[in-house]
């Protein structure tokens, strides 16, 4: 690494003095959201306006871009997902050995999640999904890693303590069970096809999807019957 | 890089702290600067991988004090201007120097929809040969490179099985240096945990990592 580009991160940092100031209290990265520095709320409205004025970003793309990350992709693709694998064996055949053509079938695809690995979780193995270099997320069927996804203490503890780390979700494994850490290096990005809840067979489709959590697709989390609503 | 991005079994950073009905942006300025990296990638004056090593530069003090949104931020600033997009002048005074030519964005809001669903593959249908078979024994290599790398810490110089064979994608060693794709086969290579942490790890346990050619040795 060369000095001049070591100079563009101090400019970089300079520039986002006030927010690393604001963050200061919480040692691990991206815990503090309360304290959203009022700095960098305008800094980023300058460069906003500073690059449509150049014309390198269009304000409208802008627009649907966030409106994309908020509404558009999200863990209820997943869920569409996970529910048609459980009630048609044939798709779920297809999504675990094609899981792009699988999951396109359904409409879900794009970036993010060009190349897509689903990994079941069963009564003797338990899969669980992190990145450790940074934050690799299936965008598509999952949308944006939530914070704690991101975190300095998930991503250092799902590969040494991945047990002790379920446990904090509140799933309590036997040694009996394996534990299969995924650890997002390249450019595979993995869903976690959760177990099926007993006593759903009559749920449709839709109220299994319906059941269907984030955490259960990233592997922090079963699905319970009486957990409704993808909140987690 | 032997940087702190590489968390993959460090200690000491404490609970993991889930929020309850999390919003995707927890300030409009975060979507902003989201948005803002999205749409200038499209000028492809960078690559994702160069990208990433972008943000695996920053000092680590820094790196482990900035949220996510804002490391993002200082990644988009270098990345701006490293490539020449905007001058220093221009961030300091939050308005483009005078006589240069606005230029045409290459996503416009019509477009989005179509950016998200076209994606950016990194697979690559070249015919490369791959170096290992699934079932083989491999030892991760024991590499240190100063720049961008994929192959984790925790992994280096241990003994894992290749379990599977994804086909061929661009290393991104080589292309966050601009040095070119050189595609590969990735594998997911499968390690014991208790081969990664010693006794400490229960017996069953495993961690898959997705490795490139490069990054193995036969045994």
């Amino acid at each position: 690494m060369d000095g001049t580009r070591r100079g563009f991160f101090r400019a970089a940092l300079t520039l986002a003095g006030g927010a690393a100031g604001a963050a200061a209290g919480s040692p691990a990265q991206g815990q503090d959201h309360q304290a959203v520095p009022s700095d960098l709320t305008l800094r980023v409205k300058s460069l906003e306006s500073l690059l449509v004025e150049k014309g390198l970003v269009d304000r409208a793309a802008l627009d649907a871009l966030v409106d994309m990350f908020e509404h558009q992709v999200g863990p209820r693709n997943g869920a569409r997902v996970v529910a048609k694998a459980w009630i048609d064996p044939a798709y779920k055949q297809r999504l675990l050995a094609d899981p792009d053509h699988a999951i396109a079938e359904l409409g879900y695809g794009g970036q993010q999640g060009e190349h897509m690995v689903v990994v079941e979780n069963t009564a003797n193995v338990h899969n669980m999904i992190v990145c450790t270099l940074c934050s690799c997320y299936p965008w598509p069927v999952l949308g944006l890693p939530p914070v704690w996804y991101k975190s300095a203490p998930y991503r250092s503890r799902s590969v040494i303590d991945p047990r002790g780390v379920l446990r904090e979700f509140g799933l309590e494994l036997s040694d009996e069970v394996e534990v299969r850490v995924w650890d997002s290096t390249s450019d595979l990005r993995y869903l976690v096809l959760p177990e099926r809840p007993a006593g759903t067979e009559g749920l449709s489709e839709d109220a299994l999807a319906r059941l269907v959590t984030r955490d259960s697709m990233v592997g922090v989390g079963k699905v319970v019957p009486s957990m409704e609503g993808v909140t987690r | 890089m032997n940087g702190v991005h590489d968390m993959g079994g460090m200690q000491g950073f404490g609970p993991i702290r889930p929020e309850k009905s999390e919003p995707v942006f927890h300030a409009r300025w975060e979507g902003r600067v989201h948005a803002i990296w999205s749409a200038l990638g499209t000028w492809r004056k960078w690559n994702g991988d160069f990208g990433r090593q972008t943000r695996e530069f920053l000092p680590p003090a820094e790196y482990l004090s900035l949220n996510y949104h804002q490391v993002r931020y200082a990644q988009v600033i270098e990345l701006l201007a490293g490539s020449g997009m905007i001058t220093r002048a221009e961030i300091d005074n939050g308005r483009p120097a005078q006589g240069r030519q606005k230029a045409v964005p290459p996503l416009t809001a019509g477009k989005v929809a179509a950016w998200f669903a076209n994606g950016n593959p990194k697979r690559r249908e070249v015919a490369v040969a791959p170096t290992f078979q699934a079932g083989q024994r491999v030892r991760a290599r024991n590499i240190n490179p100063p720049t961008h790398t994929r192959l984790p810490r925790y992994a280096r110089g241990k003994l894992g099985i290749i379990e599977h064979d994804h086909g061929v994608f661009v290393f991104p060693d080589s292309n966050a240096q601009g040095l070119g794709e050189k595609p590969q086969h990735v594998y997911s290579v499968r390690f014991a945990a208790r081969k990664l942490w010693g006794e400490q790890a229960r017996p069953k346990d495993t961690v898959i990592v997705a490795m490139w050619d490069d990054y193995l040795e036969t045994v």
